[in-house]
């Protein structure tokens, strides 16, 4: 297979661009989008090549913008909004829980909202506590929503277009921190949307986690490794629907479990996934499952307090130790 | 301007009885809600079907149509069937929306029907985005959105019209200013009354129009329609109407008194256009009666469907959250 090298960055353009190449009902929509770039350059260069119809800058009206977007998937076009970051999706969450979430339901299955949502999501930037909530879980509370969370840089150059096909709403969540990064972009996706993948195989402990803090959870496993610890990495992608099967899977080989969430512990995804583990697969498990979360305090602005509170890698380690030493 | 309206007696007939449709309608769901054959919420529209009814005359089929959770009468004169309303109200699978919505949430693909919103003011963005959908696919189709005049305090209303005038939208915007938002008067919640005129610092034409009058209303959605369409740009029509009833099923009406209420029903639609047509010869009362029989069959023929409609099996409780499953890469 012929790969690519490119920045996260990039890959996530390179699946606008071809998103609004093959498909003249997409366009993207968002703060900022077109004349400034994408807040985050993501979109950067989109509105020369696609023209104002399709590259549209909204207003500063998260909940109005969200909701045009709604009612135009409901009337045939293929909408991408992009929301700036999480953060801002709080104005828009009414638009997106309440009508999104529910049409299809409430209508008997006659209207379908084939509406994607792009935000920007994470912390490390110092960036403090309106800017840096890991607002995903939230989301992937809400049933009639699909959640995917690209953490590499394939993902982040394909999902976009399994959400475009998906009849429903889709919110994807692009975490700050891995903009910048370098990788490789395969010539396919790696599988659909909803799948959950093993990014690096182990015989010991199943790592968990998704978008950001993949990288984290890979670096922990190679000093796992160092120390005669064999990690195996389960990449989650899609947050709802949770892809079960290949987390008991991977618990069922390894006997043990830490996961790994960048939201707060308390009401959290991670929670949601310890509890599927030990209902349905309790009798596999040789130790306790253990979570690695955010600290529960609005994430600070001094870099020091900051990183204190973002689950860090010796964290991950020091956890995954604890876990295989039945502390 | 207003060139095409017609109103000779046969329209004033089908107006009148669109009207009597909504209001026996609902005067028959009041009592099968105190029957407990209909739940939850039941936000009744009487009093005010002049304005749906003058409205919907004027749309054409492609339309779309964006209401809020007092839809009965909107979903009535825009064609759904009553069966299907009721239905819907009992909770049945031969309901509108398949029973999973009620009262507050019909929903019909086949008139383009959008709901059924029970978010004050929720239902704006999306009927701006129907029309920018409109737009960009070149469809002749304009946006019709009702909401009360309590959404007007929501940001989603501001955004709304920003949006729609910004990007020069097809889209109507109807105000039915009922002066209450459940029991808090206009008065007490906008620092600015006419809302008609809050469209002004859009850069959107707007008309007040006098609600109980169904010709009024008509007249103006016509030339509203024929100026979204003429210039491509949004239009609010403000339709100054009364609830005769509660809010909801749940409403003691402490915040109006009584001898408001009667001097709005003294003006009420159905009443006004009745005497009006009787005072220029152009109703019989044996033809109001002839009006009111049929009203009467066709409701009681949704009750029958409505009682004879399956409840829908529990194993099926899941269905429509999200779509079939389809193979995408
Ligand atoms: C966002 C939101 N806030 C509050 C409510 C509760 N609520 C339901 S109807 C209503 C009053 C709305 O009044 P108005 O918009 O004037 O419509 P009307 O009922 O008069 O038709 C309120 C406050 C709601 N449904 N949605």
């Amino acid at each position: 297979m012929v790969s690519e090298t490119m920045s996260y960055r990039e890959a996530l353009r390179a699946g606008l661009e071809e998103a609004l190449i093959q498909d003249p009902r997409v366009f993207l929509m968002g703060e900022d989008v077109g004349r400034y770039g994408g807040c985050y350059a993501v979109s950067k260069g989109l509105l020369a090549q696609f023209g104002a119809e399709r590259i549209i800058d909204t207003p500063l009206c998260e909940s109005g913008f969200v909701g045009v977007g709604i009612g135009a998937a409901l009337g045939g076009m293929r909408p991408i909004v992009e929301i700036m970051t999480v953060n801002f999706s709080l104005l828009a969450m009414d638009q997106i829980v309440n009508t999104a979430a529910t049409l299809r339901h409430m209508s008997g299955g006659q209207f379908n909202v084939p509406l994607v949502i792009r935000m920007a999501c994470g912390a490390g930037r110092q960036l403090a506590a309106q800017h840096s909530h890991s607002w995903e879980n939230f989301y992937a509370h809400i049933p009639g929503l699909k959640v995917l969370s690209p953490a590499t840089h394939s993902d982040a150059r394909y999902m976009l277009g399994q959400a475009l096909a998906d009849p429903d709403p889709v919110l994807i969540f692009e975490h700050v921190m891995l903009l910048n990064e370098p990788g490789t972009v395969p010539e396919n996706p790696d599988a659909p949307m909803d799948k959950a993948l093993i990014r690096r195989l182990g015989t010991d402990i199943s790592l968990m986690t998704y978008g950001g803090n993949l990288p984290k959870a890979l670096a922990a496993a190679e000093q796992l490794q160092q120390d005669g610890v064999s990690a195996e990495v389960v990449d989650l992608r899609c947050l709802r629907p949770l892809d079960k099967t290949t987390l008991l899977e991977s618990v069922s080989k390894t006997h043990r479990a830490v996961i790994i969430d960048e939201g707060w512990q308390t009401g959290s995804l991670a929670g949601e996934i310890s509890a599927i583990i030990i209902e349905a697969g309790f009798w596999h498990l040789d130790a306790p499952v253990k979570r690695v979360c955010s600290a529960e305090v609005p994430i600070p602005y001094p870099r020091h307090l900051e990183q204190a509170a973002l689950p860090q890698v010796e964290q991950i380690v020091a956890t995954a130790k604890a876990v295989m030493e039945g502390r | 301007m207003i060139s095409k309206l017609h109103i000779d007696r046969a329209h004033l007939r089908h107006q009148l009885k669109q009207m009597l449709r909504i209001r026996r309608f609902e005067e028959k769901c009041a009592e099968l809600y105190a029957l407990e054959k209909i739940r939850g919420f039941l936000h009744l529209y009487i009093g005010e079907e002049a304005v749906a009814v003058g409205v919907m005359s004027v749309l054409s089929a492609d339309d779309q149509v964006v209401a809020t959770y007092r839809e009965h009468g909107h979903a009535l004169a825009r064609g759904v069937s009553m069966g299907s309303i009721l239905a819907e109200m009992y909770g049945r699978t031969t309901g509108c929306s398949r029973g999973r919505g009620g009262s507050m949430h019909l929903f019909d693909r086949a008139t383009h029907f959008y709901g059924g919103n029970a978010i004050v003011g929720g239902g704006l963005p999306l009927a701006t985005g129907l029309a920018l959908a409109n737009k960009k696919m070149q469809r002749l189709a304009l946006t019709a959105c009702f909401f009360g005049e309590g959404a007007v305090a929501e940001g989603e209303f501001h955004e709304s019209l920003n949006l729609a005038a910004l990007w020069q939208l097809p889209v109507l915007f109807i105000c039915e200013n009922n002066n209450y938002a459940m029991g808090t008067a206009l008065t007490l919640s906008e620092s600015e009354t006419n809302i008609a005129r809050k469209a002004d610092s859009y850069g959107i034409a707007a008309a007040q129009v006098d609600g109980m009058n169904v010709v009024d209303v008509e007249a103006a959605t016509l030339e509203a329609t024929e100026f979204i369409h003429k210039h491509q740009k949004p239009y609010l029509l403000e339709c100054k109407t009364y609830r005769f009833r509660g809010h909801s099923s749940f409403d003691s009406q402490l915040y109006r008194e009584k001898e408001e209420i009667a001097l709005w029903e003294a003006k009420g639609p159905v009443k006004q256009l009745v005497q009006w047509m009787r005072n220029n010869s152009h109703l019989l009362d044996s033809e109001l009666d002839e009006l009111e029989k049929e009203v009467e069959a066709e409701i009681q023929a949704a009750v029958r469907f409505a009682e004879a409609g399956e409840w829908e099996p529990v194993e099926d409780l899941y269905r429509d959250v999200y779509s079939p499953r389809q193979t995408n890469s």
